[in-house]
C-alpha cells in the first residue's frame, strides 16, 4: 500500500484511483478479492454511495472492509439519502474508522434508482457539505457547536467537465473550490482536446485534478453513453475503434483505448491523476494499468 | 393560485359507497381557475355520479353549489341551512378547503374529489406550472426571479448538478434545468456576481408543520385576547 | 340478453329500436351544410336533431353530459374545416372539449364512441347527410343508450322535485344551491 491518497499527491506523483461499487446484498466475497487485487496497485479505492440511488450496502461499510484488508478509501458521500445530522454522524463515523478521504456529492435523484418512491432528501447540496466537512474538521459542526475531537478530512467533489452548458458548471467548480475541495474528479472524459480546454480554466484554481476514466466495454455502451448520459461525450473515432475490434475482444479495445488516454494525460502533465471507473469489470483495473504503462 | 387535478371518478365512486343524499360544494377560486373544482367542473360531477347511479340502479341525488373559497369562513357560513339533509358532502376544494370545510361542519362527513398539486402559474390554456414552494423564505432576489428550490429537482442552491443536459434537467428531459435558466438570466441582468456567492444551508425550521401566521398588525390584540 | 344488465338493452325489447342522435352543428358551417342537404334533397337518416349554435366553441362538456343523460343514443359536434372558424378557434377548443367529455363518459361507462366531433364546411351538404348516417349506425351498433330506461323510471317524463325555493345565497354569481332536480331535465321520450 501507498502512503496514503493525500501524501500521494504532495509527492507530486500521477495518482491513480479506481471505484469499486458496494454490492447489493450481503455476498461480499467477489468485492473482497477486488479490494485484494487492487489495493496495492492504486493510491486510493473510491467507494460509491448508493450508486445510481440504487440501495446496497454502505459506503462506509466498504471503506472500513478496505482499511482491514490494508487499502485505502475514499468514502463518497452524496446528499441524496442523509440529512445534515446523518451526513455529519457518518462523516465522524468514518473518522473513527480510519477513513481520512471524502468525496462530496449531490447525488442522483432518486426516482432513476430502484426505489423511486422514497423521499428525496436535498437537505444540504454538495458546496454546502464541502463547508460542513471544514467546519469538522475544525473541531465543530455545522450548527457551530464545539466538538470534543475533530476530524481531519481530505475533501473532494465532483465536475462534468463536458456539462452544457459549461458556465454554470464551473460557477458551481469554483464554489466547491472556495468551499475546501482540494481534490477534483471529473465525469468520464474520452475527447482529451476537450479535456485541455477544461484544464486551462481549472488550472487557475489550487486544485488537484483527477480525470475520470470509465472503461468501454463495447461500441454500443458508448453511443448508449452518449445518447442517454448527460455530460459524457465518446468521439465517433473511439466507437469505431471498439467497433472495429473483433467480437469476443471489444473490451481488449476499450483496455487499450483507456490505457492510452491515461498515458497521454500523465506524460503530457495535463492533470493530476485518473480515477478509473470498470463498472463491474474491477478484474480489468490491472489490465488497464499496464496498457497505460 | 393553488393547482389541483380531479380525483379519477372510480375513487370519488368508492368513497361515497353507501351513500344516496350528496352535495358536492365547489370552491370558486383557485380551483376554478386551474379547471378542477369551480362550478363547472361541480356540475360535470355532479352529472357524472347521477348517470353512474342510474346506470347501475342504485338511488342516488346529487346538489350542487360552488362558494367563493372554501378557506374563508364567511363563504362556509351559508352553507349551514342546507348540510343536514345529506349523508355525504364532496368538495371540490384544495386540501386546505377541504379541511375547512370538515372542520367547520364537524358532524358531517366531508369528502375529497381533488388531488391538491402546487403552487403555481397559468403557462397557456389548460396547462399549469408549479412556481413555489411555499419554503417560508424567499432568495429569488438572488437567483433572478427563478426558484431553484422549485424548478431544480434537487433544490440546489449552489449551482447545477452534473446531470444538466443541453440545459434541461436530468430528472425530466422534458423540463429546463433550472441552473441554466438561472446563469442565463443573472447574465442577462448583468448580474452573474450575485451567482458566486456560497448560499448557507437552508432553515428548515421555517416550514415546521403546520404553518400558522398572524399578521403584524394583529399580533397585539391576540395577545389581549388570550 | 337479460333484463339486469344495463348495457345494450333496447328501453322494450318487443318495440324496435330508433335511435335518437343529438347533433349541435355551428351556424356557419355545418348548419348551412344541413340546409343545403335539404335543399339538395339528400336522403339521409331522420334520427338526427339537429341544434343549431352559434360556433362550436360554445360547446361545452356538459351539454353534451346533458344530452346522454337525457336519453341521447349518440351525440356529435359539428363545426367548421380547421382553419375555417369564424371565430378563429371555436373548432379547436370544440375538438378539445368532445376529447374531455369522451372520457367523462368513459369514466362514468358509456362508450365514448357515442360521442364524435366532425369538420363539415358549409358547402358540403352530402357530407351532412354522410356523418348523419355514420353517426345513426354507431348508435344502431352500440344499442340504446342505458340511461333511457331510467330516465322513463325516475322521471316518467316530468321532473322529480320542483326547483328549489331557498332563496339564493348573497353572492349573486356563485353560492347558489342548484338541486338535483333541476338537473333532471323534462323530457318525454
Ligand atoms: S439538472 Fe439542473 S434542475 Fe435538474 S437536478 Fe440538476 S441542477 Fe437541478
Amino acid at each position: 500500500m501507498v502512503a496514503g491518497f493525500k501524501q500521494a499527491f504532495a509527492q507530486k506523483k500521477f495518482v491513480v484511483t479506481a471505484e469499486v461499487g458496494p454490492p447489493k446484498g450481503t455476498e461480499i466475497s467477489e468485492l473482497l478479492s477486488h479490494i485484494d487485487l487492487l489495493k496495492d496497485r492504486v493510491d486510493g479505492l473510491n467507494v460509491t454511495d448508493n450508486q445510481s440511488s440504487v440501495m446496497r450496502i454502505s459506503s462506509l461499510a466498504v471503506c472500513r472492509l478496505i482499511l482491514d484488508h490494508g487499502g485505502e478509501p475514499i468514502l463518497q458521500l452524496t446528499c441524496r439519502d442523509r440529512n445534515r445530522l446523518a451526513l455529519q454522524s457518518e462523516l465522524l463515523s468514518a473518522w473513527v474508522l480510519g477513513v481520512k478521504n471524502v468525496l462530496c456529492l449531490t447525488g442522483d435523484y432518486i426516482t432513476v434508482g430502484d426505489h423511486p418512491q422514497a423521499k428525496p432528501v436535498f437537505d444540504l447540496d454538495s458546496v454546502q457539505l464541502l463547508q460542513t466537512v471544514g467546519l469538522l474538521n475544525e473541531g465543530k459542526d455545522l450548527a457551530a457547536n464545539e466538538m470534543q475531537g475533530g476530524t481531519g478530512f481530505f475533501a473532494g467533489a465532483v465536475v462534468t467537465p463536458e456539462a452544457d452548458p459549461l458556465e454554470p458548471q464551473m460557477l458551481k467548480f469554483e464554489k466547491k473550490i472556495v468551499a475546501g475541495a482540494r481534490f477534483i474528479q471529473t465525469q468520464a472524459i474520452y475527447d482529451v482536446d476537450n479535456f485541455k480546454r477544461f484544464m486551462e480554466q481549472a488550472r487557475r484554481y489550487d486544485v488537484k485534478i483527477m480525470a475520470g476514466i470509465v472503461l468501454l466495454v463495447t461500441p454500443g455502451m458508448a453511443r448508449y453513453m452518449n445518447k442517454n448520459v448527460p455530460g459524457i461525450f465518446v468521439p465517433e473515432a473511439l466507437i469505431e475503434e471498439m467497433a472495429a475490434a473483433e467480437k469476443g475482444q471489444k473490451i481488449e479495445a476499450g483496455i487499450r483505448i483507456a490505457g492510452r488516454m491515461i498515458r497521454q494525460l500523465r506524460e503530457e502533465k495535463i492533470c493530476d491523476g485518473v480515477h478509473i471507473m470498470a463498472i463491474g469489470k474491477e478484474d480489468r483495473v490491472p489490465d488497464i494499468l499496464k496498457a497505460a504503462e | 393560485m393553488i393547482v389541483a387535478e380531479r380525483k379519477p371518478l372510480q375513487q370519488i365512486e368508492a368513497m361515497i359507497e353507501g351513500f344516496e343524499k350528496i352535495l358536492i360544494v365547489g370552491c370558486g377560486t383557485c380551483v376554478a381557475v386551474s379547471m378542477a373544482g369551480g362550478e363547472k367542473e361541480v356540475e360535470e360531477l355532479a352529472a357524472q355520479l347521477r348517470i353512474k347511479a342510474k346506470l347501475q340502479g342504485k338511488p342516488r341525488t346529487v346538489d350542487e353549489i360552488t362558494v367563493t373559497r372554501q378557506c374563508d369562513k364567511e363563504y362556509l357560513e351559508p352553507l349551514a341551512k342546507y348540510l343536514d339533509e345529506y349523508d355525504a358532502v364532496i368538495s371540490t376544494a384544495c386540501g386546505a378547503g377541504v379541511q375547512f370545510l370538515a372542520e367547520r361542519y364537524e358532524g358531517r362527513i366531508v369528502l375529497p374529489a381533488l388531488n391538491t398539486l402546487f403552487i403555481g402559474v397559468t403557462e397557456g390554456p389548460g396547462v399549469w406550472s408549479q412556481r413555489c414552494i411555499a419554503c417560508a423564505d424567499c432568495m429569488l432576489d438572488q437567483t433572478g426571479g427563478i426558484c431553484p428550490m422549485t424548478i431544480c429537482a434537487k433544490n440546489l442552491s449552489n449551482g447545477p448538478c452534473g446531470g444538466t443536459n443541453a440545459g434541461k434537467c436530468e430528472v425530466d428531459g422534458e423540463k429546463d434545468c433550472a441552473w441554466t435558466l438561472i446563469y442565463r438570466r443573472m447574465e442577462k441582468l448583468g448580474r452573474l456576481e450575485y451567482l458566486k456567492k456560497i448560499q448557507p444551508p437552508r432553515d428548515y425550521s421555517l416550514t415546521t408543520k403546520p404553518g400558522r401566521h398572524t399578521h403584524e398588525a394583529f399580533r397585539q390584540s391576540q395577545q389581549e385576547e388570550e | 340478453m337479460s333484463d339486469t344488465q344495463p348495457g345494450n338493452l333496447p328501453v322494450n325489447a318487443a318495440e324496435p329500436f330508433e335511435p335518437k342522435i343529438v347533433a349541435y352543428c355551428c351556424t356557419y358551417c355545418a348548419y348551412t351544410a344541413a340546409d343545403l342537404a335539404g335543399s339538395m334533397r339528400l336522403e339521409y337518416a331522420p334520427n338526427v336533431r339537429v341544434i343549431q349554435i352559434l360556433c362550436t366553441g360554445k360547446i361545452d362538456a356538459i351539454l353534451l353530459l346533458r344530452a346522454f343523460e337525457d336519453g341521447a343514443d349518440a351525440v356529435y359536434v359539428a363545426g367548421c374545416a380547421l382553419g375555417d372558424c369564424h371565430y378563429m378557434e371555436g373548432n379547436l377548443r370544440a375538438m378539445q372539449t368532445v376529447a374531455h367529455a369522451k372520457h367523462l363518459l368513459q369514466e362514468v361507462g358509456l362508450q365514448p364512441e357515442r360521442l364524435e366531433f366532425f369538420h363539415i364546411p358549409a358547402s358540403a351538404g352530402p357530407l351532412f347527410a354522410q356523418r348523419a348516417d355514420e353517426m345513426t349506425a354507431v348508435a344502431r351498433r352500440l344499442g340504446p343508450n342505458p340511461l333511457r330506461r331510467t330516465i322513463q323510471r325516475d322521471a316518467g317524463g316530468k321532473l322529480i322535485k320542483p326547483p328549489d325555493l331557498h332563496p339564493p345565497l348573497p353572492e349573486a354569481k356563485l353560492g347558489k344551491l342548484i338541486r338535483h332536480a333541476e338537473r333532471v331535465s323534462d323530457v318525454s321520450m
